[in-house]
């Protein structure tokens, strides 16, 4: 029974000084390598900055069609909301004691992330059913709603993160060493 | 005698007004001197059917008894189902280990069906080397277990509201669960692909239909993260992000990503919708608190709670669970006087961080209206605070991360309701 136990340590210390300095920090090293092209259709997510936007562009006009044929059952008319969030309107609500309208208008803090959401989660049936421009073009139609952008104004990788929201400077980070 | 006790600004020994007793009453026989009056004669005990003829066979996987079939979750659907959440029946269980099917829920579009075969997960972004991991991979690295809550940031929200709901515990303060986690810490994955310089961030995608996503700060990724892939011995529920989930041990729930399937190392938070639009406290002057990530001290009193009422006076056990996401708990302070006196509640061992705690303390109830409430304190000092403090800082429209002192108002009935304290 002694042996049995003591033997294998035995073993096992000169084999560690051996592997040591190959297996990473104790890991097995067993992830497999992957490029960019690999990965591609996973690498969705949107930074403030616009880093991660696609090529594709989408204006008001053409985001109405598509948000009539696969939003508006949720979100209501125009974005009103009901039976889901309501999605357009409630500036200038925020601050006091009442009840706060939270839309992407008056709450959101940042542009890239209503394509962000809206490519990944909707429609809530069918996520990731959209294209790239049909993303752009509902995001452009729910700023124009909101007033932000004009009924005109396309929508791209250039000018979306350069939209500036209604609340973008109320945000308050408690996360230590975050400058935002 | 014991209700004129006042008890002394140190942690002692003593019970408190309103029939709370000393520790030490739990910790000796001596619980039956404080008995009032005796229990009806027992009845003739007879031969039960169920020893007269053979039990049922072996079952693969076993199920609670079927006269168990209340202690069961209870569903919140939102608009959309599979969009809302289920509720842990904290005033049905004792100890600190929520089973796997009773552990809380809360996904954005259903649980999703999802074959280990065919699961990945993918680190890229500021690294040296972008890696794909299978669960075959990641099930031949080193493992650890530790013991975490989770608690969603939206647990308690009830209690922003300007009269008391009233509910019970599970509806009330039902989306905290704990369980024992197994898995791979995220340090050795994210050491294996090399981070870059600069790197500060690592979002965490999950692999449902929401592909619901946040961003963790990269300190607490090479701190206390885990990939888990069992939980309380047995691989994740679906429920609960099968066939892996990332754990962030007391951060708030929803950065806890399910069904993991993507980490990506990033020099900012991405600004998700989960960690903009929700998951941030709105002010009263119209700013609102972003990146609120751990949980702060909290307890609860499950015993006696609403729909466990109290069968007359006597001796009775108040017991609860009570936690920190900034490390262990304590102490647990138990007032039956409106919060005038407080008696040091036992605290079950082992208390580990950023788990739940249970704690108990005797009561010696004399049939009176009695409010009774509970107050954590965890050891980095933090106190739980009032109802009244925690809306005075924050107003009462901020929904998420509630965890000021609930009350339960105790009626000569035996009954018990929800009360502001």
């Amino acid at each position: 029974m002694f042996t049995f136990s003591t033997r294998p340590m035995l073993l096992a210390a000169p084999l560690l000084m051996v592997l040591g300095s190959a297996v990473v920090a104790g890991g097995a090293d067993l992830g497999q390598p992957a490029s960019p092209e690999d990965f591609a259709a996973w690498d969705i997510s949107i930074l403030p900055d616009g880093r991660g936007l696609p090529a594709g562009s989408g204006t008001p006009q053409q985001g109405e069609r598509i948000y009539t044929q696969h939003c508006a059952g949720c979100h209501g008319p125009k974005g009103a909301g009901k039976p889901n969030d309501q999605l357009v309107g409630g500036q200038g609500s925020l601050a006091g004691t009442q009840a706060p309208v939270k839309t992407v208008g008056s709450y959101w803090p940042y542009a890239t992330t209503i394509f962000d959401y809206v490519r990944r989660s909707m429609p809530l049936t069918a996520p990731q059913s959209l294209s790239n421009d049909e993303v752009y073009a509902v995001t452009a139609y729910l700023l124009h709603l909101n007033g932000i952008i004009g009924e005109n104004d396309a929508v791209d990788a250039d000018s979306l993160p350069r939209v500036k929201m209604p609340n973008r400077s109320n945000f308050k980070s408690l996360y230590p060493g975050e400058a935002r | 005698m014991r209700r004129t006790r006042v008890p002394p600004a140190g942690p002692e020994d003593c019970g408190a007004a309103g029939g709370l007793l000393s520790r030490r009453i739990l910790l000796t026989s001596a619980v039956a001197a404080g008995a009032v009056g005796s229990p009806a004669r027992a009845e003739p005990l007879t031969i039960p059917p169920w020893m007269t003829t053979p039990g049922s066979p072996f079952t693969p996987y076993g199920q609670p008894s079927r006269f168990e079939a209340k202690v069961v979750r209870v569903i919140t659907n939102a608009a959309a189902p599979g969009t809302g959440s289920s509720r842990t029946p904290h005033h049905r269980l004792n100890g600190v280990i929520t089973p796997n099917g009773l552990h809380f829920e809360r996904s954005h579009n259903g649980v999703p069906d999802i074959d280990p075969d065919g699961h990945r997960l993918l680190i890229h972004g500021m690294v040296k080397r972008a890696l794909v991991f299978t669960l075959d991979a990641l099930a031949r690295y080193p493992m650890e277990t530790r013991q975490a809550f989770i608690e969603c940031g939206g647990n308690s929200a009830a209690m922003y509201a300007k009269d008391p709901v009233q509910g019970d515990v599970q509806q009330l303060h039902g989306l905290v669960s704990c369980a024992e986690w197994t898995g791979v810490k995220l340090s050795i994955l994210l050491d294996e692909a090399g981070l870059d310089a600069g790197a500060r961030w690592v979002l965490a995608e999950g692999a449902d239909a929401a592909a619901m996503s946040r961003s963790v700060p990269l300190a607490k990724a090479m701190d206390d993260a885990m990939v888990a892939l069992y939980q309380n011995g047995e691989r994740v529920r679906p429920s609960n992000g099968y066939p892996m989930r990332l754990l962030l041990p007391g951060y708030e729930g929803n950065m806890n990503v399910k069904w993991l399937r993507r980490l990506k190392v990033t020099d900012s938070a991405v600004m998700t919708k989960d960690e903009t639009s929700k998951y941030t406290l709105l002010m009263e002057d119209g700013t609102s608190l972003q990146f609120f990530f751990p949980i702060e001290a909290k307890s609860i009193i499950t015993h006696p709670s609403p729909g466990v009422s109290l069968k007359g006076p006597g001796l009775y056990e108040v017991a609860g669970l009570a936690w920190s996401g900034n490390g262990k708990v304590a102490r647990v302070e138990v007032s039956a006087d409106g919060g005038a006196s407080w008696a040091p509640a036992v605290l079950q061992e082992p208390v580990l961080p950023k788990s739940l705690t249970r704690f108990r303390i005797a009561w010696q109830w004399d049939g009176g209206a009695v409010t009774l409430q509970s107050r954590a304190v965890d050891d980095t000092g933090y106190v739980q605070p009032t109802r009244a403090k925690q809306i005075a800082e924050r107003g009462s429209r901020s929904i998420y991360h509630f965890n000021a002192i609930a009350g339960w108002a105790i009626a000569p009935s035996g009954e018990v309701k929800h009360v502001y304290v």
